[in-house]
């Protein structure tokens, strides 16, 4: 009675802030629980390798580099295939479900390299193939006005997650004077248990029956036929062709600060910091002053990084402003970039809407990577980056006139 | 009971079921590992002795003339180890809550002596001759192009003075007379001379590795050869063992060599597996490496130095192999 009552009197929405959609939490935390289970083996995989198995570190770059394509496929086909069957919770169960095993796989390769291969194959497409359907339902599941702050509350579980994933190896490493598949074990039981959460406490957002015709590859292709859709796709690969990635900006750091190698890997930490304390309220940040614009200003911080690092300055004078402008790029644009583009495909098509976006973007950043990869060697570190950051700040300001109006608040 | 009230008791008993799976797994691998024989004292100072890196991890020493007998367990463990002339290197990461990775260096005892805190994974660890030259490789992740490679870290200790260069990527490089600058430069694998002043060590920059010939002194290093990895100096300082990079098959890319330094005329070792280790010398006609095995761990191989003969299995799950004359 009360809320017919209130809706009738006030013309607007009341401005109390809403709670987060229960659903929206429980993806959350299934993903929590799965970082933690994913970093605790993403943290101890090189040592095992190198040093339990003795395999060269060559042998590691080759099992971990050549699955890129394999995981841009598996993430369209899943898209695809959620939309299909509007079974987003299925898809995104299978692949959380696959990587989960993939943990016992690694106990079972031993010290095959085919074998380990399989594994960390079938890790990366459990990946794949449950990002798409997993942003697509955190996407159902909040009002159109709350994307950004639902993504937000969403990668910041995430992020949580993939804190204490290392903390969790390494205390088992510790607790087991060095038993590498104690780790394994535990990574499977705190997999297993995301599995778990995610079949009791995540609901699938069926939604109105579609034509099966509706849904097909070429209907996913025609999306990019709408101009908006364009517009976001040009602008987030436009974007990831310039990002410079984040292992260039902790080394330029660590260089620029004469850093003791002990102290190197706390460099990504300080990121996820930020990152884990700025996702929510620069999600909701996006949704009042405008989504599109939230993802432009990340951007903007990244350039203010790299900006950074050509100065003279040094010492926490650099590392600090560095460290928390990268972690607010993050913030500002990871889940920001699904919050803009969700509206924009219909329900029916949003699982693979978003898996072309996200694929078009990582596509583009792994060619950022290997371009200013080469530019480094042909340039040097300092003039490479000035060219990327330039080339950050004129994509920035093309990506500005291209803006949405105002009111649509895309 | 109602629908939520369900759910709660499925995830509770199932996250209590996963907890103490995961617990009794540890638990037993804790167990498993547990040091079984109780530690021996090893001396550096003893000659007669061929040291390693036993499968547990720790240090273990036999009579170089058994090498495979049953062997005196130290209760150090490392990760990488070499030792000469009384000196020590413990290559070693330690877990923990935050986990790291150091170099020990050791006096006759095997006692710590001094310590450099690095990251990374161990690789390589050698001591001069004279016992006072330590230097070492790990392997850093993400400190590098993309995301996937690897790159090295490769120190230098003196002993003497203490003086630490913890990278020396930064050390004024030669190629053909020239100044040779390039910001991908990676060094790993140093080996020193007797005079503690020369070392050699490979280096790799845009796709290819070399010799390094290095003057510690004048702190400069020039380029000597190209696709020669890891170098080991005999004990007669004339010739290096290596690894050649003869494939481009990452399953098994090297093959052992050896390169007269007077000469500089390189011979193939009849060793034809691949080894990804810096070799070390049992003496001046015979080199040992590490081999990986089958499920995991790896064995101490030897084979003739002059491309003769055959491998053998000089020490079955052992790795990090030095003779202590």
């Amino acid at each position: 009675m009360y809320i017919a009552d209130a809706a009738a009197l006030a013309p607007h929405r009341p401005r109390v802030p809403r709670a987060v959609p229960a659903n929206v939490l429980a993806l959350g935390a299934v993903s929590l629980v799965t970082d933690v289970s994913s970093e605790m083996v993403t943290a101890v995989l090189p040592m095992y390798l190198v040093l339990g198995l003795g395999l060269s570190p060559l042998q590691f770059g080759m099992l971990d580099g050549l699955y890129f394509g394999v995981t841009a496929f598996v993430r369209l086909a899943a898209g695809h295939a959620a939309d299909r069957g509007r079974r987003h919770k299925l898809v995104a169960g299978i692949g959380y479900g696959l990587s989960a095993v993939c943990k016992l796989g690694l106990l079972a390769a031993g010290g095959a390299v085919g074998a380990l291969g399989a594994v960390v194959a079938a890790d990366r497409t459990g990946k794949g193939l449950r990002t798409a359907p997993r942003d697509a339902l955190i996407s159902l599941s909040a009002a159109p006005d709350a994307q950004g702050r639902a993504f937000g509350v969403h990668r910041a579980m995430d992020t949580a997650g993939a804190f204490l994933g290392p903390l969790a190896a390494f205390a088992v490493l510790w607790s087991t004077a060095g038993a590498y598949d104690a780790v394994f074990v535990v990574s499977f039981c705190v997999a297993a248990l995301g599995v778990l959460l995610l079949v009791l406490y995540v609901k699938d957002h069926r939604g109105p029956a579609q034509h099966r015709a509706a849904v097909s590859l070429r209907a996913a292709l025609r999306l990019l036929g709408d101009p908006a859709v364009r517009r976001v796709c040009v602008v987030a690969v436009a974007l990831g062709l310039v990002t410079v990635g984040d292992a260039f900006v902790y080394l330029l750091l660590q260089r620029r600060l004469g850093m003791a190698p002990g102290y190197f890997p706390l460099l990504p930490l300080g990121t996820a910091g930020v990152y884990l304390l700025l996702a929510v309220p620069l999600g909701r940040v996006a949704d009042r002053t405008g989504r599109y614009a939230t993802f432009l200003a990340g951007h903007l911080a990244l350039a203010g990084a790299c900006a950074l690092l050509l100065t003279p300055w040094s010492g926490a004078l650099l590392l600090v402003p560095v460290l928390v402008l990268h972690g607010a790029f993050y913030a500002a644009t990871d889940g920001v970039l699904m919050a803009v583009a969700a509206p924009l495909f219909p329900e029916g098509l949003r699982s693979s809407g978003l898996a072309l976006v996200q694929t078009g973007q990582a596509t583009a950043r792994m060619f950022a990577s290997v371009l200013f990869g080469a530019a480094w060697t042909l340039w040097g570190a300092r003039p490479g980056l000035a060219v990327m950051t330039c080339g950050l700040l004129a994509g920035i300001a093309a990506a500005w006139t291209l803006a949405p109006s105002r009111k649509g608040k895309a | 009971m109602n629908e939520g009230r369900r759910r709660t008791v499925v995830v509770v008993a199932a996250a209590g079921l996963l907890a103490a799976t995961g617990a009794t797994y540890s638990a037993m691998a804790a167990r498993r590992d547990d040091p079984g024989p109780r530690a021996a004292t090893l001396d550096l100072g003893r000659g007669g002795q061929l040291m390693y890196r036993a499968g547990s991890g720790r240090v273990a020493s036999a009579p170089l003339a058994a090498p495979a007998s049953a062997p005196a367990l130290g209760a150090r463990s490392c990760a990488r180890f070499y030792a000469a002339n009384g000196t020590g290197a413990c290559l070693a990461t330690q877990a923990g809550p935050v986990p790291g990775t150091s170099m020990t260096v050791l006096d006759r005892s095997m006692r710590e002596v001094g310590k450099v805190k690095l990251a990374g994974v161990p690789n390589r660890a050698r001591v001069s001759p004279s016992g006072r030259m330590v230097s070492w490789t790990v392997f850093v992740r993400g400190d590098a192009y993309n995301e996937t490679g690897f790159s090295t870290w490769t120190g230098i200790l003196d002993t003497r003075t203490g003086y630490t260069v913890v990278n020396m990527e930064q050390i004024p490089l030669f190629k053909d007379g020239r100044r040779y600058r390039s910001p991908d430069v990676n060094y790993w694998g140093v080996t020193f001379a007797a005079d503690d002043n020369r070392f050699y060590a490979s280096m790799s920059s845009k796709g290819r590795t070399y010799l390094v010939q290095g003057d510690y002194g004048a702190w400069e290093a020039k380029v000597l050869r190209e696709n020669l990895e890891c170098p080991s100096l005999s004990p007669d300082g004339r010739r290096l063992a290596f690894k050649k990079r003869v494939s481009a098959d990452p399953a098994r890319p090297w093959r052992l060599y050896v390169l007269d330094l007077a000469t500089m005329r390189e011979t193939a070792l009849a060793e034809t597996a691949s080894v990804d280790d810096q070799a070390a010398w049992l003496d001046d006609r015979t080199v040992m490496y590490a081999l990986p095995r089958q499920g995991g761990g790896s064995d101490v191989w030897s084979v003739p130095a002059d491309g003769s003969g055959t491998p053998s299995r000089l020490v079955p799950g052992a790795s990090s192999p030095v003779a202590v004359r």
